[in-house]
């Protein structure tokens, strides 16, 4: 297939090829850790994973158009603004949805599978009463949009450079609250043994409810990210779900490490396929790929050691 | 119509006396009842198979998705559907008979879609079910509104290859959007090389093939040919193949969310396409989905459709204000919304010259049945229960309404079973 095509041009290719590949990689990290927190600390599968990004979203369509409405002088930074508020709103409602109905399902695991899938429902139909059914239009401040120029034929987009730069932000930020701060040692010892830790004094409803909430606003920050390679409608969340399940199972659900190494194969693998394969064919593969290494390996990449 | 026939012959016997007053309203009645026999038949007469007919109204169905994934493509189609019929009503109705509708919800699965189909024809006994919008929505529909024998009104530009005794298709099979588009492609724009490109299932599939086998015809290139999952959001590989490739038409059938991300992917991977390299030319892209991708992404985008709201015409004029008026001023309408639109009109026409509202009386009518108070234009049913319509291509402009640059100067036959195409 690279018959007729001079050095230079394959250089270019590939390293755009690599820059999608990274770009795909910082998308999966943000859709999963969200997750991989939920998940991978607490046992619950979120269902309503997609439908928390797309209130996000939501969040940032409406953020646009009140900046548009009344500051428009301060569009340009909108974006900020509508992040922390997606951040805000999404943990929010994530707190009172682990309120109202999470916490009394621990013990049923299966359970929170339904009832979450029933709260995306209600979810989207929510989105549809209120937004409309079509999906609306989140319009970018002007520097946001386009790509830069590195030699003529390698253009580097943007916003994928701006979705990596939150994927990295995001992941440093989650290390060092779960990894060096005295609520990440508390709910890692949730995690190893909630009796033990609950004999110790720590408060373990209260930080599920955090960690519950934390999960959901960083899907809320996830899915304003989005509204720059995606759609925001009330069921674009579904588009999400799969892939993200899939990274957070692949890597182990409860090593966050796991997540982003997992996150950084599939993508490398799925891009790189879609580059000599058909987009269908690519996604089949993957999959293939994915199930194959869960049958060896059935904890994931990164088991968490634990002694039961 | 009615009223206007009392009144006018009502008056003189207000005014009269006595005897003469009452022979008067015996005789003005007497002309009455026949005057409205005439423009009403009795209800035995034209409804001799039990459907929801009676002496002043008749039922239809309405079925599409109002809830689900597809709401959001098919909440135009019921719009239009209930201007047409409200507009219906306002001039007199369908043989003297106003028209009311049982509205279903699809709910964007299938087989809802078939016990919704049962429910209208067993249970409400329409006279028409106005609905369904994917491929896969009408395939569960068909059987049971063959084995009920009801008439289904289908708006959408599909792939062809189907053509159902049951089922009139309002919009446009894929050789008429599809051929006059790659004609106009090489004639105009000089194009020499396709990329082939379209969300994984049926219709883009079938498409390309027929774009494929046309392309061969004409003796040019296929550089590429891509499929994506439903859904799908992650573009960057496919465009850097486009980039690699460099071909002069990207010819697109992608749908849903996957538009959006298509779309803005490519503006950010820094393709202008108002210099048209490569120039794409969509089939899927109406100025609905423009809403949603924004018309900063698509500017300068080409697509093949039978309608844009952008149409100069005085029927489409009427038809955008009317349609404005009734749902609000930011409404936009699309290729599908305006054939949902003849639906209601094209079945009243059927049931006029049939003088009936059994299903197989209209049957026979269908072939040449004409509307041409379209928006689009003029439309003729065929007999293969598809409509003769032109195909146009219209170019995207910043305000996500197209620009029309070009339209067939014939009115194209529908093909469903194109022959070496398949």
């Amino acid at each position: 297939m690279f018959d007729g095509y001079t050095s230079s041009e394959l250089m270019s290719i590939f390293a755009m090829q690599g820059f999608a590949g990274l770009s795909l990689f910082s998308v999966f990290v943000l859709m999963a850790l969200g997750l991989a927190i939920i998940f991978g600390q607490m046992g619950v599968i979120n269902m309503a994973h997609g439908e928390f990004m797309i209130l996000g979203a939501y969040t940032t369509y409406l953020t646009s158009g009140f900046f548009q409405s009344y500051l428009p002088g301060l569009f340009g930074g909108y974006f900020f603004i509508a992040m922390i508020l997606a951040f805000l709103i999404c943990g929010a409602l994530g707190a009172l949805v682990e309120w109202l109905m999470i916490r009394h399902l621990y013990h049923r695991p299966l359970d929170t599978l339904l009832a979450t899938w029933g709260l995306s429902l209600i979810m989207q139909q929510a989105y549809r009463s209120i937004f409309g059914a079509r999906e609306v239009g989140v319009d970018l401040p002007e520097w946001m949009m386009g790509a830069i120029p590195v030699t003529e034929m390698v253009d580097l987009p943007i916003n994928g450079l701006f979705v990596m730069v939150i994927a990295l932000s995001v992941a440093v930020g989650v290390y060092l609250l779960m990894y060096r701060s005295g609520y990440g040692k508390k709910v890692r010892a949730v995690v190893q043994n909630r009796p033990m830790a609950e004999a110790v004094g720590i408060n373990s409803a209260g930080i599920d409810r955090a960690t519950f909430a934390l999960g959901c606003g960083i899907a809320g920050i996830a899915g304003a990210a989005f509204t720059m390679i995606g759609s925001t409608g009330p069921s674009s969340g579904q588009a999400y779900i799969v892939d993200t399940f899939l990274v957070v199972v692949f890597g182990g659900a409860q090593s966050l490490i796991g997540t982003i190494v997992s996150a950084f194969g599939i993508s490398q693998a799925q891009s790189t396929m879609e580059f000599f394969l058909s987009g269908s064919m690519a996604k089949v593969l993957t999959l293939l790929v994915v199930i194959g290494i869960l049958m060896i390996r059935p904890e994931g990449l990164m088991a968490l050691k634990v002694r039961r | 119509m009615d009223n206007t026939d009392k009144t006018a012959i009502g008056r003189p016997a207000g005014k009269g006396l006595g005897f003469r007053k009452s022979l008067m309203t015996l005789a003005a009645s007497v002309v009455f009842a026949a005057s409205t026999h005439a423009a009403t038949p009795s209800t035995a007469e034209v409804n001799t198979t039990g459907l929801a007919v009676t002496d002043d109204t008749v039922t239809v169905g309405i079925l599409h998705s109002i809830t689900g994934t597809m709401a959001i493509s098919e909440i135009g189609s019921v719009q239009a559907e209930k201007l047409a019929i409200d507009q219906i009503n306002a001039s007199g109705g369908v043989l003297g008979r106003q028209i009311e509708f049982v509205q279903e919800d699809g709910a964007s699965d299938w087989p809802t879609f078939a016990e919704k189909t049962r429910k209208l024809l067993r249970q409400d006994n329409v006279a028409a079910i106005f609905g369904a919008w994917t491929s896969a929505s009408r395939k569960a529909i068909l059987p049971v509104i063959e084995q009920f024998n009801g008439m289904l009104y289908y708006p959408t530009f599909y792939e062809g290859l189907e053509q159902s005794p049951n089922v009139v298709y309002t919009g446009q099979e894929a050789t008429q959007q599809i051929l006059a588009s790659i004609d106009w492609a090489v004639e105009n724009k000089g194009a020499k090389t396709f990329y082939l490109l379209g969300s994984d299932y049926i219709w883009p599939r079938t498409s390309n093939k027929i774009a494929r086998k046309h392309i061969d015809k004409l003796g040019l290139k296929v550089v590429g040919e891509e499929y994506y999952p439903l859904g799908h959001t992650q573009f960057n590989s496919v465009i850097n193949k486009i980039k690699l490739r460099k071909p002069d038409v990207i010819f697109a059938s992608v749908v849903g969310g996957s538009n959006v991300a298509f779309y803005k992917q490519m503006k950010a991977a820094g393709v202008d396409f108002t210099d048209e390299k490569p120039l794409l030319l969509t089939i899927s892209v109406t100025e609905d989905e423009i809403r949603g991708i924004g018309g900063e992404n698509v500017e300068g985008i080409y697509a093949s459709m039978k309608y844009f709201q952008s149409l100069d015409n005085p029927n489409n004029k009427e038809f955008v204000a009317a349609f404005k008026k009734a749902y609000g001023d930011d409404m936009v309408i699309g290729d599908v919304t305006q054939a949902a639109y003849l639906g209601p009109w094209l079945w009243k026409a059927a049931v006029e010259k049939a003088g009936s509202f059994d299903i197989d009386k209209i049957r026979e009518e269908f072939a040449g049945i004409e509307f041409d108070k379209a928006p689009e234009g003029y439309v003729r049913i065929h007999e293969n229960h598809h409509l003769w319509s032109k195909t146009r291509i219209g170019q995207a402009q910043l305000d996500g309404q197209y620009k029309v640059v070009y339209e067939t100067e014939e009115l194209m036959e529908p093909d469903p079973f194109p022959e070496g195409y398949q």
